[in-house]
């Protein structure tokens, strides 16, 4: 491991941060620049290596804030434009910073697409649950029924979970956070940046203007969050509440809110996380679990290791393909199959 | 006819059902024909459905190949010898007979059902289509196909599909050509994977060049002299390898590394398959999930410091245009390539058109200039595409390449180029620095630097919303947005400093100039040539360079009495040099039919202009 002694500044660019007071992207902010030092140094990686890339929306302003290279792309394609950049150069860490109406309405393509390949890409899936910077119209994960300027009798579409669809398209990592979580966010960057394949961390953040408190109700502040979410660690205990005292057991095909020590459950009937199991389907569970029947879901849902990663494989068929063709110059390509001298 | 008649080209078009192999014949004998020293070209006409109804006239496949012992520069209008496998054949390619033509036709295929199928009135295909005064020669090519394989161990079915090279053995004796270049593909094709096919195919080359022999009816009347190109060593190419090389060649030659993000839409596709192959040239292709994702994953690798490329067609070049806006604004080198095909819309995808030309100089939102570069023959889109890198990278710009379907799959005899002549591509690359990098500043040709991530003291951020005319970060300051547009047109325009002057073939001065642009090359100069044989006069200019246009243009328009632009749309060339060049009239020759102009209907409409 590097020792490059990069602290949270040396991330910072020297752009005015211009998003509204009270934004839960000041919070991811602050996470990301707090993480990055200590991503550098575990992947041992220069500060010039990193790169973001965003889409457009309120959150896709991110790059700007970042002293990294950075390429605010156009709306929806970040993850395109990131692809390919990684297959071009696979030694940089690639960020996507991108938006629920960014990557699950316009760019919904290229955001399953990324996951299906499993490039080497890291997410960060801003979600208010809102079009912010167009002004406050129902994005595809506003609730059903939600009053917007686009939707004055309320939404009649059901929102996507971003957690089930990552993880439906077998996406190999999935974490989700709150903005408030500054420490867990930036434990989970981490994570997603040591990740091989496409990570996706899904930051619930909150829209002052347009749609204020959409994650009150579970993310409101710490009491609550103890109450209804829950944070999950591979290999450890599903349990939350203000002492613990509760737990995700698994009865036929559902999971269900047990309190320990109550109907006959016991500690040894909690399940324990297996983020890294290859199945989808608890994962999947565990991602769709909505308050107030559950409690929402945070941490690192699903960590699996797949070796097919795009980049990797690009990479690898080249040195392949060089170390056995009989084409190496353009010259022998030029002469190469049928050719005739006219003397 | 006799034997020993040498003639300076001959047209032969070979058409049966689209899974009759006629692609696959046509091409055999091209090569043959390229290999006997003769200057080829040929086109494909086939239709977009892969298996049309077997037996209709919708299902017809065709290959014609032009040959001769002089320069060929086109397919040729009409044939000399037509090969249909079915009678639906012979009614879609009879317009297409020369009046002494030879028609060969499987006899066997004309049956109640398969004239039903073609929608013949009656049982006599001939008088229906008054071939009459042609050469027709009935042959049993089926039957003597089965026959040839009798003792051969492939089912009934597999025999069969061999009649393709029955119909090839008859050509190759008609035009004296020896059959050994047929057997060495064969081989190299099946003879390991499926020795009792090879052997078939074989059997079956063999067994149609000496029913040729044999029969008085066929004479080798169509024999060509081998030609008088220029010493050196050749191949064959089509216009989209043509295309894939010169994107590899580029690459070499500016030692970035070729990147092509690219969705199949035909008739683009075969340049992302031919990249795909050349992996041991560093070549990284990305099939992208859409149009959209291959522009913006070429973008993104263009980002990175490679040479990024997409390809496409009209209706993807469509939905490419927003980005293709966000590469103009962050100023990176890109070649997008559009292969026109006919329009609006899904239009016609197999046929050929030049229609996308204005969508190519103004397709996008804002001000956003694009250099346009097009090819216009089937080999020197290898020329245009390196051509079209070179601008893209020197300049830090995108660049469109219009070639379209017909140079596309026509392919011709091309002398090989040496890669040492070809010349060096200088992208002007950002070195490490010690921060504060100024990713706008520009040199004197308005062009900003390359400054790849990665690279020590670089780091900025560029993007699609308007930036500072230096430090690159945001600014909504309306005169610094004035400046960014300015700045934008003038390192497009000073692309002009950097190609050639327009040439013309033909006097500098005279009575009739005829404007052509793209793949309509090799018909104008025929027609051209033609027309001074017959004493007029006029003189051939054809444009390579769309935006910027070469800067002689207008000493070239004011030499000549009266200007015609020939092109296959309804006048997007014309009307654009009209815009430019008010004090010229530009009249107007086009077609729209899918299909490339004739040389007789060009002698045509040209002899109005010069009455």
């Amino acid at each position: 491991m590097a020792d490059y002694k990069y602290t949270p500044e040396s991330f910072k660019s020297d752009q005015q941060v211009k998003w509204c007071a009270g934004c839960g992207d000041h919070a991811v902010l602050n996470s990301v620049q707090r993480a990055l030092p200590e991503v550098a140094d575990a992947l041992d990686k220069p500060h010039e290596k990193f790169v973001f890339v965003s889409g457009i929306g309120c959150s896709s302003r991110f790059i700007y804030y970042m002293r990294t290279f950075g390429f605010h792309t156009i709306h929806g394609r970040a993850a395109a434009v990131a692809t390919g950049i990684k297959v071009a150069n696979p030694d940089l860490s690639v960020w996507v910073c991108t938006g629920d109406g960014d990557s699950l309405a316009i760019g919904g393509n290229h955001f399953i697409h990324a996951l299906r390949r499993n490039i080497d890409l890291n997410i960060i899936l801003f979600n208010n649950e809102i079009y912010g910077l167009t002004k406050g119209q129902y994005s595809p994960t506003t609730k059903l029924g939600t009053v917007t300027k686009t939707s004055p009798y309320g939404t009649v579409e059901h929102p996507f979970n971003p957690g089930e669809l990552a993880i439906g398209a077998k996406g190999t990592f999935f974490a989700r956070t709150v903005d408030a979580e500054v420490m867990l966010t930036k434990e989970l960057l981490k994570e997603a940046a040591l990740h091989k394949g496409t990570s996706v961390v899904e930051a619930l953040v909150n829209c002052m203007i347009f749609n204020n408190k959409t994650h009150a109700s579970f993310a409101a502040d710490k009491a609550t969050r103890a109450k209804n979410t829950i944070t999950l660690r591979h290999g450890e205990k599903m349990l939350f509440g203000e002492n613990n005292e509760k737990g995700l057991v698994l009865e036929g095909l559902k999971l269900k809110v047990v309190t320990i020590g109550e109907d006959g459950y016991t500690i040894d009937d909690i399940l324990t996380h297996d983020a890294h199991c290859q199945d989808t389907t608890l994962h999947g569970m565990l991602a769709a679990m909505k308050f107030p029947e559950y409690p929402v879901a945070l941490g690192v849902i699903r960590s699996v290791d797949e070796p097919c990663i795009y980049d990797n494989e690009v990479e690898k068929q080249v040195e392949a393909v060089k170390a056995t063709a009989k084409i190496h110059t353009m010259d022998d390509l030029l002469n190469s199959g049928e050719t005739w001298e006219i003397k | 006819m006799s034997t020993g008649n040498r003639l300076k080209d001959v047209v032969i078009r070979f058409s049966g059902d689209s899974g009759d192999g006629m692609q696959l014949t046509g091409t055999l004998f091209s090569e043959t024909s390229a290999l006997a020293g003769n200057a080829i070209s040929t086109f494909p006409d086939y239709p977009a459905e892969i298996r049309a109804p077997q037996g209709t006239v919708a299902g017809v496949s065709g290959f014609q190949v032009h040959f001769g012992s002089t320069a060929v520069t086109n397919p040729g209008d009409k044939c000399d010898v037509l090969v249909a496998m079915n009678p639906a054949a012979l009614k879609a390619n009879a317009r297409f007979l020369k009046e002494d033509a030879t028609v060969i036709i499987d006899a066997d295929s004309i049956t109640a059902d398969n004239l039903k199928k073609a929608a013949f009135e009656t049982e006599d295909p001939i008088s229906e289509l008054n071939l009459s005064g042609r050469n027709i020669i009935l042959a049993r090519i089926s039957t003597m196909t089965r026959e040839a394989l009798s003792s051969s161990p492939l089912d009934n079915k597999s025999k069969i599909k061999c009649k393709n090279m029955f119909a090839l053995g008859i050509c190759l004796y008609i035009t004296e050509r020896p059959t050994e270049h047929a057997h060495d593909y064969i081989e190299a094709k099946f003879g390991k994977k499926n020795p009792d096919v090879a052997q078939a195919n074989n059997i079956v080359i063999e067994a149609g060049y000496n029913y040729a022999a044999n029969n008085h009816l066929i004479h080798n009347a169509y024999a060509v002299e081998p030609t008088g190109l220029k010493k050196g060593k050749y191949r064959t190419i089509n216009g989209n390898v043509a295309t894939a090389w010169g994107f590899i060649a580029a690459s070499e030659k500016s030692s970035r590394p070729l990147f092509c993000g690219s969705y199949p839409i035909t008739p683009a596709t075969v340049i992302l398959e031919e990249l795909a192959k050349h992996k041991s040239l560093g070549v990284k292709t990305v099939q992208a999930e859409d149009e959209i994702a291959g522009i913006c994953t070429a973008i993104g690798a263009a980002y990175a410091g490679n040479l990024a490329v997409t390809t496409t067609s009209g209706p993807g070049l469509s939905l490419k245009s927003e980005a293709l806006g966000l590469a103009v604004m962050a100023e990176l080198p890109l070649v997008v390539v559009d292969v026109q095909r006919g329009g609006p819309s899904t239009g016609l995808p197999t046929k050929t058109e030049q229609s996308d030309l204005m969508q190519a100089l103004y397709g996008r939102n804002g001000e956003c200039p694009v250099p346009v570069i097009a090819a216009s023959t089937p080999s020197d889109c290898f020329k245009y595409a390196f051509e079209a890198a070179r601008v893209a990278m020197e300049h830090m710009t995108p660049v469109i390449l219009l070639t379209d379907g017909f140079i596309a799959n026509s392919s011709e005899a091309w002398m090989i180029p040496n890669m040492a002549d070809m010349p060096t591509i200088n992208p002007p690359i950002a070195k490490e620095a010690d921060g504060d990098f100024m990713p706008y500043l520009r040199d004197e040709r308005h062009v900003r630097s390359w400054a790849f991530p990665g690279t020590a003291g670089l780091e900025h951020r560029i993007g699609g919303l308007e930036k500072h005319s230096q430090t690159g970060n945001i600014s909504y300051d309306p005169a610094n947005h004035a400046v960014m547009v300015a700045q934008r047109a003038a390192k497009v325009a000073c692309v002009a400093d950097d190609i050639p002057l327009q040439e013309i073939d033909g006097d500098k001065s005279g009575e009739l100039l005829v404007v052509g642009w793209g793949g309509t090359r090799g018909h104008l100069a025929s027609t051209v040539s033609q027309l001074r044989e017959e004493g007029y006069s006029v003189s051939h200019c054809h444009l390579n360079y769309i935006n910027p246009l070469p800067k002689n243009l207008e000493t070239i328009f004011g030499s000549f009495k009266k200007i015609v632009v020939c092109e296959l749309n309804e006048g997007q060339a014309a009307s654009y040099l009209q815009g430019i060049f008010p004090q010229f009239k530009f009249n107007r020759c086009n077609k729209v039919e899918g299909q490339p102009f004739t040389v007789a209907e060009l002698l045509n409409s040209l002899k109005n202009y010069l009455k």
